[in-house]
């Protein structure tokens, strides 16, 4: 086909228009994940990541340890990039580091981690013991857990970022917990990320968290997407709808992982599994088509029925 | 913590029961052959208190005394806090029941009687802590190597503990009951909060404890003359 100059601005104006419209970019970097922007940078990064509550904390079982490697392998071949850990979980931060040192070091990680320790002098500390767990020269991303001590802790990490020894901030909650709070934050504090949970069940979030975290331009991060494994146990005997097809998805996981990526202000969800198979069926989610508002309440009321 | 009603047990659990029946795997493979040596420390404990309750005592305290702390030294803090940082707080826990048995050994202050109400309640506990909870695991389908032994693993040691408890008499012997009962109470609900059915035997081992405990009381109130 020709490029005539009016074609031209017409592609232009329609790539603007979806773009302002839908702030995902269909890049086909990495194979066919989609990739949101972080609004502060607009760095782009795949939007499935990997968690590590659990399903990383095996100690110093050298088999589990193995297959915690495998997984991460698995996501990196994929096309995924954001690991998220924590000092509260175990020993998920020497299980990511093992990891890492296998696989030669990735360049695509971006590592998120957390500092949780309700002494402010001590988290300074805790933050480098956290980075030679997981053998990487800076954070991309370090956020209070659970808003532990965040007064202090937010402004050691605002130093941390000025002084570029980490890229990002962020503020993390659970399960609903303490949302007034995480909203003051957001309004008051210049944070990068802000990561919560949610899923086709969990919905509190669409109320106020996440359009605020639009309208401040705000990197959100979703946690237990799966109900930490109670979703998908709950449905794994259910038929899939025959209308998922339309979406790409094959299982009920892909298809609730569609449901939260949908939505706009969502920039990555971090499924955690122990399983290679399922770390490739929760990329996969994030390729293909993406429900719409009308696909998405009915893909919530389908599950609210089961 | 704030909103601290919206926390279940399950917020609290770090692990998945795959690497916790893992980790008595690897224990078990790192220890063995020692399993004969605490069980017969058991057996000791046991035909001591039953042939020799008179004389028995400083050496079925020390036994224990040694089982709790290496135990506590080898379970819970070189393995388990590689999975649970709490257990580096329950570890300090059990070397103070060990300084408090070796104590008892010591000062003479425990003591054991020939024939007491509700001795056979103490004799099944200490029998389930040497005998059955080791098939525990085969019989859930774990096979043998993750097998809980007793002078290995917490559970067995405690709940063994608590039946030689409930045969002695003493002035220490209150003191040395809170540890193993909080034992039980943590270890019932971690295993409850997993959905392993071996959380009932935690728990039955610290009710059958409680109701010789009752039947003791009760039958020596009913035997005292009355006035």
């Amino acid at each position: 086909m020709r490029t005539t100059r009016r074609t031209f601005v017409q592609a232009s104006l329609a790539a603007t228009a979806a773009a302002t419209l839908l702030p995902i970019s269909l890049h086909a970097q990495q194979g066919r994940l989609i990739r949101r922007p972080i609004p502060s940078s607009r760095e782009e990064i795949p939007i499935v990541g990997l968690g590590t509550w659990i399903t990383f904390n095996v100690g110093d079982d050298p088999a589990l340890r193995n297959e915690c490697a495998g997984v991460m392998a698995a996501f990196f071949e994929a096309g995924g990039r954001m690991i998220d850990s924590s000092p509260m979980y175990g020993s998920s931060q020497p299980v990511v580091g093992y990891g890492l040192q296998k696989l030669g070091r990735p360049q695509a990680l971006f590592s998120a981690d957390k500092v949780w320790t309700s002494s402010a002098a001590a988290g300074p500390t805790q933050i480098e013991q956290s980075r030679r767990y997981w053998g990487v020269p800076k954070f991309d991303l370090v956020q209070v857990h659970n808003l532990l001590t965040w007064k202090p802790h937010l402004q050691t990490l605002f130093q941390m970022k000025a002084s570029g020894t980490v890229r990002y901030v962020g503020i993390t909650t659970s399960e609903g917990r303490r949302h007034d709070l995480i909203e003051q934050i957001m309004r008051s504090e210049p944070i990068d990320f802000v990561q919560f949970s949610y899923n086709v069940v969990d919905r509190e979030a669409e109320a106020r968290l996440l359009p605020l975290a639009s309208e401040r331009g705000i990197a959100v991060i979703v946690n237990r997407p799966f109900r930490q494994g109670a979703l998908t146990e709950r449905l794994k005997n259910k038929p899939l709808p025959e209308w998922a097809a339309e979406l790409g998805a094959s299982s009920w996981a892909e298809l609730m992982l569609k449901f939260i990526l949908a939505h706009p202000a969502v920039t990555v969800a971090i499924p955690a599994t122990t399983r290679v198979d399922h770390v490739r069926e929760n990329l996969s989610a994030a390729a293909g088509p993406m429900p719409d508002t009308a696909m998405r309440q009915r893909i919530a009321a389908h599950v609210k029925a089961l | 913590m704030s909103e601290w009603w919206t926390y279940r047990a399950e917020d609290f659990l770090l692990f998945s029961p795959r690497v916790y029946w893992r980790m008595f795997e690897l224990h078990n493979a790192a220890l063995w052959p020692l399993h004969f040596v605490t069980f017969d420390a058991g057996l000791i404990i046991l035909l001591l208190i039953a042939w020799r309750p008179g004389s028995s005592a400083r050496w079925v305290a020390s036994i224990l005394a040694m089982l709790w702390i290496f135990v506590g030294w080898s379970f819970l803090w070189n393995r388990y806090t590689t999975i649970n940082w709490v257990a580096a707080y329950i570890a300090p826990a059990f070397f103070v029941e060990g300084t408090l048995l070796l104590i008892a050994a010591l000062s003479g202050a425990l003591a054991f009687e020939k024939r007491r109400p509700g001795d056979w309640i103490a004799y099944l506990i200490l029998g389930f802590a040497l005998l059955g909870q080791p098939l525990l695991a085969p019989l859930q389908g774990r096979g043998w190597a993750s097998s809980e032994v007793f002078g290995i693993a917490p559970d067995p040691t405690v709940i063994g503990t608590l039946g030689v408890l409930l045969l002695a008499r003493g002035r220490l012997v209150p003191w040395l009951l809170p540890i193993p009962v909080l034992w039980c109470l943590l270890s019932g609900l971690t295993l409850q909060t997993m959905g392993e059915p071996q959380a009932w035997a935690t728990y039955a081992g610290l009710a059958l404890a409680a109701l010789g405990w009752i039947w003791r009381i009760v039958r020596q109130r009913g035997s005292l003359p009355v006035a």
